[in-house]
């Protein structure tokens, strides 16, 4: 077994609000995976969790940290923000609840599949929440799950 | 049959080609690089878009189409007209007259694409029925945005739809007429008019079979030589077959339109489509259920191998809408005839082109990575072109391909004199040590 090294790393803010430059970060770090070579059915589960979790920053909390850590056969993520938090996790969890209010879902955005999204496409997810602070999501993604 | 392993219809004329770097920033998928003063274009990465023929102030790329000379080798040469030919000519010219137009220069039989666009298309509904399809469904329609797909977006090629093209329906159901109506399989011909240097490397690729394509000439081509005696025309009765559910595939939002109703989307313009891709690889869209795209703006009435501006083409193909409104039904029986015998089958399947990877090896490509994210901190970051690669970011690419050298930027050459320059000078103060004097 070789030393589980990170080869690379991405750290960048998330501005709330910011729509415009929303899906910037999670593009880049798609980037990295192709030319890195991880196959594309990996990159895609890794591109729309990443986006979910970058949009939930920009809809819903102040300014974030996006963070990433690429090693030799897994994603890491970690998307740490300053915001309201989630009052209720559960119910967040259910596919078409949203707490966005209504002129951000008139945007298209919020429409309430973001945490059910990132769980279906990681491996592993661990959400930190606490009102009135922010979120903190952490997210894997293994190139071989079963191991 | 020519059948190249990697044909492009976009070419380069290197008698006009200045060096200028308009057409490397522009491409899509940076495939240009100026190299000796000249662009070059690397053939795997290349979509034929057509971009670099838009943008070139000097002319110098242009799309290679066939002749009208090859038809003449057929004894059947059939023509199937793409719906924006229509769009090429005076509003008020009927379609007869303009089909009439290709068998006055020496075709035996027209089919249209439009036809083959409405046959498609409920092949097409069919297909959105299934379940367990991944939406938005893409269409194929463009062979340069499935080539945008395979080379840029290869986790979206399973939204590709995976049926063949109007152009491929059309030339299959075109080849089946003709042996119906006693012709041999090597006396037939077959040609598209095309719009765009995407559809003649499309139509070179057709293989041998019953969808083979033996020519693509262009609108233009053929418009020069029908726009002043096409009025004049006798019009033949039923010619045409085509109604306004096929011939609306001439510009954006026309596929739609042939569809049972759907929650559907249409974009535009390469650029355009790129950002909508990028939006449904990261899951947005997926309420869409199917997305038209298409790479020149207005859709295939963009083609740079049409001649009328496209939004002037639209008038035109508006016009023919509301005219032709009386669309041939389809049975059900022939349908199943024709997925028999693989009429809506694609030859080539979709397949991911690696160009993006930096290496073959995993930890090689990481390593070179790393080498570009350390070689950005030097580069200039002004993206002028000046090297030859299109930004900063390329040229680090290139060289960790060793394709460039970091004295290919100016900045980086003249950082490197300049240190040379104070080593030179450094070098110039100093004497031998026996002829050294004390200083004072």
């Amino acid at each position: 077994m070789e030393e589980d090294k990170v080869l690379v790393e991405i750290e960048r803010e998330i501005v709330g609000g910011d729509f415009q430059s929303a899906g910037d970060v999670s593009g880049e770090l798609k980037k990295v995976l192709q030319q890195v070579g991880f196959p594309p059915s990996f990159n895609r589960r890794v591109v729309i969790a990443a986006y979910e979790a970058e949009m939930n920053v920009v809809i819903h909390a102040y300014r974030g940290i996006f963070a990433t850590e690429i090693y030799e056969d897994r994603v890491h993520i970690e998307v740490d923000d300053q915001g309201p938090g989630i009052p209720d996790l559960e119910l967040a969890f259910q596919e078409g609840y949203s707490t966005a209010p209504p002129h951000i879902r008139e945007m298209g955005f919020g429409a309430g599949y973001g945490l059910s999204n990132m769980k279906k496409c990681s491996d592993h997810l661990e959400i930190d929440t606490r009102i009135g602070e922010g979120t903190k999501v952490v997210m894997d993604f293994f190139l071989n799950p079963e191991k | 049959m020519i059948n190249e392993e990697i044909f492009h219809s976009v070419r380069l004329d290197e008698e006009k080609c200045k060096g200028c770097t308009h057409c490397i920033r522009h491409c899509p998928t940076e495939a240009i690089r100026v190299k000796q003063g000249k662009a070059r274009i690397d053939e795997e990465r290349c979509i034929d878009c057509g971009e670099c023929i838009r943008i070139c102030p000097n002319h110098a790329k242009y799309a290679q189409a066939d002749s009208l000379e090859v038809i003449k080798n057929f004894s059947c040469a059939i023509a199937l007209p793409a719906p924006a030919f229509y769009a090429q000519f005076k509003v008020g010219i009927s379609l007869g007259k303009m089909l009439q137009g290709l068998l006055h220069l020496g075709f035996q039989e027209v089919f249209e694409v439009a036809r083959g666009a409405e046959i498609l298309a409920e092949e097409i509904n069919r297909y959105l029925k299934k379940r367990w399809i991944a939406t938005p469904v893409i269409s194929s329609a463009c062979p340069a945005v499935v080539r945008l797909i395979e080379v840029r977006f290869p986790s979206l090629i399973e939204n590709l739809l995976p049926l063949d093209s109007p152009l491929g329906v059309a030339a299959k159901l075109a080849r089946m007429q003709a042996m119906e109506k006693g012709y041999r399989p090597e006396e037939i011909g077959v040609f598209f008019i095309t719009p765009c240097p995407a559809k003649v490397t499309e139509s070179r690729q057709s293989g041998d079979g019953l969808g083979s394509i033996d020519g693509a000439i262009s609108v233009a081509n053929i418009y020069s030589r029908l726009v002043n005696i096409v009025g004049e025309l006798e019009e033949p009765p039923s010619l045409s077959l085509a109604s306004f559910r096929g011939i609306g595939w001439a510009r954006s939002g026309g596929e739609q339109d042939s569809l049972e109703e759907g929650e559907y989307m249409a974009v535009d313009g390469i650029h355009q489509v790129i950002s909508v891709l990028e939006k449904i690889e990261m899951g947005e869209l997926r309420n869409v259920v199917y997305c038209e795209a298409q790479a020149c703006v207005g859709g295939c009435i963009g083609g740079v191998l049409a001649v009328q501006n496209p939004f002037i083409a639209k008038v035109g193909i508006n016009h023919l809408l509301k005219r032709y409104t009386e669309f041939r039904p389809i049975k059900e029986e022939e349908m199943e005839e024709w997925r028999r015998k693989g009429v809506f089958e694609r030859k080539e399947i979709y397949q991911a082109k690696e160009v993006l990877k930096l290496d073959k090896d995993f930890k090689r490509a990481l390593e070179k990575y790393q080498m570009i994210e350390k070689l950005l901190e030097r580069l200039p970051g002004l993206d002028c072109g000046a090297c030859g690669s299109p930004t900063c970011r390329a040229l680090a690419e290139d060289i960790v391909r060793e394709k460039a050298e970091e004295v290919d930027c100016p900045f980086m050459l003249q950082e490197q004199l300049r240190a040379l320059v104070r080593e030179v000078h450094a070098l110039a103060s100093k004497v031998p040590q026996t002829m050294a004097k004390k200083e004072e």
